[in-house]
């Protein structure tokens, strides 16, 4: 590199809101060429600090330096002008507009859709993009959003980019097509940061890892020097065991019979086609896919509230057998049943954003009790519970949970599933956009389940986890069983090939 | 059978005022504000006038100057309707009020406004019958080009009116055009859309709201003025200007936030409203002509219920339509 100085320097930033210290006298710089992996907990700064750098908050003391000179990012225009483009966690983009229309946002000057048009192409082929620029965002998935979004940063001529949790809902392949892109964004000289969760993915992309910890700068690293394990303690400042414990079945007993279930969505598209398996009790059985191959769909069935075409959902207690299908979704959630489902824009299912946490433990129990009046101790003690269990960083259980980040929100609604003391629980992606330390805490709680002898459906995105925590993992490709497999001696390749192909063979 | 020749014209007039509410009311709800207050706007836009015209025709009594004759009621509706919008505007876009309550608050005010102002003229006037006559200034707001009558059954269909009425029309031609085709347009429904993504492309979300919602209100308040002006020949008493308003923010659902279809549909608009009077039902069946005046509010809930049926994306209402926008909320 020609010049040492750093595209970004960020000195002594300090930021509250009221009285939480979201950041606290933070350093970090990042030069050109260069991807820097920002890691810590949820709720450690790291955003806000992001958020500093792209002009949405302004810091309370400390300076920063863009190209060695100290600038004022008082808007997001000002980040703009000077280079910083930032994606966010959560998409900014109108659903109704193109992609062309979205990416000129903002700017100033005539209206001229064609050259735009031109100009994005342009972009798309130097690094590698593929976008339709006259494709509206609602025909879009959410890898081309995504897209859409990074385009759109470049399109205003950033050198500089943040990208907030991009891995977050996208496969493994649209994950390896962005990272694609990135080292060729480095190599045109940009300056790069990334927020993420997933150790594999630091270790893969980034050239130098940075580590908040409760709002302060912890210290740096080349990646090469380093491992997960190292990078982990850092971010949580004592020594975390990153096993997942496995511990074999006991007394496995057919739980829930799916059989030959199919089930059409809205537009008449097939998403689950004659699936048929078994869940025990004691047992994790994983379910890996793509996403959108039927996962939410299945679960939806189990819990009654997807319609089905044909087939059977037979629930076994030991006394007697129960067909699920066409059962109210109350009746299936008394007989221990219980859904917890984390959608991508995680407060969309199971929590009401405007109400406290103790009124969300409330929405499961309120039909309790004899009387017209809902007992509130119970969940009261609940939400306290939980908060103190799974760390929920919050002021308060009166707290309304659209308050809190996205991490917490989701401890929220995985430990109210699970406190309710199910005998099968179904859940899907419920570490989605949750730091190491709180992932490994459900899949905790999620042992401990098992090992009480409930029968766990576990939708998963990341292969790795679900390879090291289920007994048996059921593959769905397009809708069909692909196959299932055995846990512990599961092949990743293996299963990533069934994933794509029905049975995994190059010839079916 | 209906006249055509005669019914057409009488569709116009009777369709004009609702093309200005209904262009109004698709600016302001372009950029995410529900305003239900428009028909008390169209009120006091049609009472503003009424007042700077009363005003103009005692000081220059007589003498009408035909420029300032129709200037001054104009700038006074103008004026009135401008304030409506402020006031909307600064509760809901400032102090983040509930749209809803405070349109429908403005609503009813602005029809008492309207009315008390008009009775205060009344009694000033001294007038024998409960309502105000402004021939003077009115005949040149119905002036229509000198040779319309000269050209037969084009001339009736499309010369006969005042100037108001074309204005209306270019109106909403110009919003169209600028909703849809112009950079201000963009971002205005981007604004109406998604206030958060707006904003962090750096458009200014709290000038786009006040500045469509007060345009807004200042066309739809054109309206009343070309209501009492024009359709009514000057003449004012109160509540003649009735349910005109809602049947315009009906429209724009009918139009589904396209000001240009706004003319025609307007048009047809103002032809159901009026259509009992030309349907012969006889003395002894007026209760007929009760179902004949429901028609245009039939049509809105079929097209309600035919564009949700389609459930196309585009002809949804702006996606922000009725919250309030505050950047640093979560």
């Amino acid at each position: 590199m020609e010049s040492k100085i750093a595209a970004v320097a960020m000195k002594n930033i300090t930021k509250t809101f009221g009285s939480v210290v979201a950041n606290e006298k933070v350093n970090l710089e990042i030069n050109r060429g260069e991807i820097l992996a920002l890691l810590g907990e949820n709720g450690s700064g790291k955003t806000t600090l992001m958020n500093m750098l792209s002009g949405i908050y302004y810091p309370d003391e400390g300076q920063i330096f863009i190209n060695g000179k100290e600038e004022v990012i008082a808007s997001p225009k000002d980040a703009y002008r000077l280079g910083i483009g930032m994606v966010h966690q959560h998409f900014k983009l109108i659903d109704v507009f193109t992609a062309a229309e979205n990416i000129t946002l903002g700017q100033k000057g005539k209206l001229n859709i064609k050259a735009a048009t031109a100009k994005i192409k342009e972009i798309c082929d130097k690094y590698g993009f593929d976008v339709d620029p006259n494709k509206k965002i609602y025909d879009m998935s959410v890898s081309e959003k995504q897209t859409v979004e990074i385009v759109k940063v470049l399109y205003r001529g950033a050198d500089i980019l943040i990208l907030d949790e991009p891995t977050a809902v996208l496969t493994p392949q649209e994950t390896e097509k962005l990272f694609h892109v990135m080292r060729n964004m480095k190599e045109d000289g940009k300056a790069i940061i990334i927020i993420t969760h997933k150790m594999h993915e630091v270790e893969a992309i980034s050239d130098r890892v940075a580590v908040l910890r409760k709002g302060q700068y912890i210290g740096d690293m080349m990646t090469k020097d380093t491992n997960a394990t190292e990078m982990t303690n850092m971010m949580v400042g004592r020594t975390v065991s990153l096993n997942i414990k496995r511990n074999k079945p006991v007394d496995p007993k057919p739980r829930i019979k799916v059989e030959n279930l199919t089930v059409k969505n809205e537009e008449g598209v097939v998403k689950l086609d004659n699936v048929s398996f078994t869940a025990n009790s004691g047992e994790i059985l994983g379910i890996a896919g793509i996403s959108g191959c039927g996962q939410k769909e299945l679960l939806e069935a189990i819990a009654g509230l997807q319609k089905t075409e044909s087939g059977s959902v037979t629930f076994i207690s030991d006394e007697k057998t129960t067909e699920l299908l066409g059962l109210d979704p109350r009746k299936i959630a008394d007989m221990g049943v219980t859904l917890s489902f984390v959608p991508e824009d995680r407060l969309g299912m199971g929590l009401v954003g405007n109400m406290d946490i103790t009124n969300n433990m409330l929405l499961r129990s309120f039909r309790k009790g004899k009387t017209i009046f809902a007992d509130r101790k119970a969940p009261r003690e609940l939400a306290e519970n939980i908060v103190e269990d799974l760390e929920v960083v919050t002021p308060g259980i009166t707290t309304p949970v659209r308050r809190l980040s996205g991490g917490n929100v989701q401890k929220v609604l995985v430990g109210r599933e699970i406190s309710s003391a199910p005998t099968v629980l179904l859940t899907a992606y419920a570490v989605r956009g949750l730091d190491i330390n709180s992932a490994y805490t459900i899949y905790d709680l999620i042992n401990e389940q098992k090992e009480k002898g409930v029968a766990v459906i576990f939708v998963g995105e990341d292969l790795d986890v679900l390879l090291e925590l289920s007994d048996r993992i059921l593959v769905l490709c397009g809708g069909k069983v692909s196959g299932i497999v055995d846990g512990p001696t599961a092949d990743k390749n293996q299963v990533g090939m069934m994933m794509t192909q029905i049975g995994g063979q190059n010839n079916g | 059978m209906i006249d055509l020749v005669t019914f057409i014209p009488r569709a116009v007039v009777q369709g004009i005022p609702l093309l200005y509410g209904c262009t109004g009311e698709i600016l302001t709800e372009k950029s995410g504000n529900l305003n239900l207050g428009i028909p008390g706007v169209m009120y006091v836009g049609a009472i503003s006038g009424v007042i700077g015209s009363f005003f103009y025709e005692q000081s220059c009594g007589g003498n009408v100057n035909g420029f300032l004759a129709v200037s001054i009621p104009m700038l006074c509706s103008l004026l009135g309707s401008l304030i409506m919008g402020l006031i909307y505007c600064f509760l809901t876009v400032t102090l983040r009020a509930n749209q809803n309550v405070t349109g429908l608050a403005m609503t009813t005010f602005g029809v008492g406004f309207g009315n008390f102002f008009g009775g205060s003229l009344i009694k000033l006037s001294g007038s024998e019958v409960p309502s105000i006559a402004l021939s003077a200034t009115s005949s040149y707001f119905s002036k229509s080009l000198p040779f319309a009558g000269k050209l037969g059954v084009f001339g009736k269909l499309f010369l006969s009116y005042g100037f108001l009425a074309y204005l209306a029309i270019v109106i909403a031609i110009v919003c169209s055009y600028v909703i849809k085709k112009t950079r201000v347009g963009l971002h205005l429904r981007a604004v109406g859309e998604s206030p958060n993504t707006a904003d962090a492309a750096g458009i200014n979300v709290i000038r786009y709201k006040y500045v469509s919602t007060c345009l807004g209100c200042m066309i739809a308040g054109l309206g009343g003025l070309y209501y009492v002006m024009d359709y009514a020949c000057g003449v004012w008493s109160n509540d003649a200007f009735g349910d005109r308003g809602w049947l315009a923010i009906a429209l724009v659902i009918f139009t589904i936030w396209r000001p240009n279809v706004g003319i025609f549909s307007s048009i047809l608009f103002g032809g159901l409203y009026i259509l009992y009077l030309y349907i012969p039902t006889g003395m002894d069946h007026m209760e007929l002509k009760e179902i004949y005046k429901m028609i245009p509010y039939v049509v809105t809930l079929i097209v309600l219920i035919l564009t949700s049926m389609r459930n196309k994306r585009e002809n949804q209402p702006p996606a922000s339509l009725g919250l309030g926008y505050f950047r640093e909320e979560r």
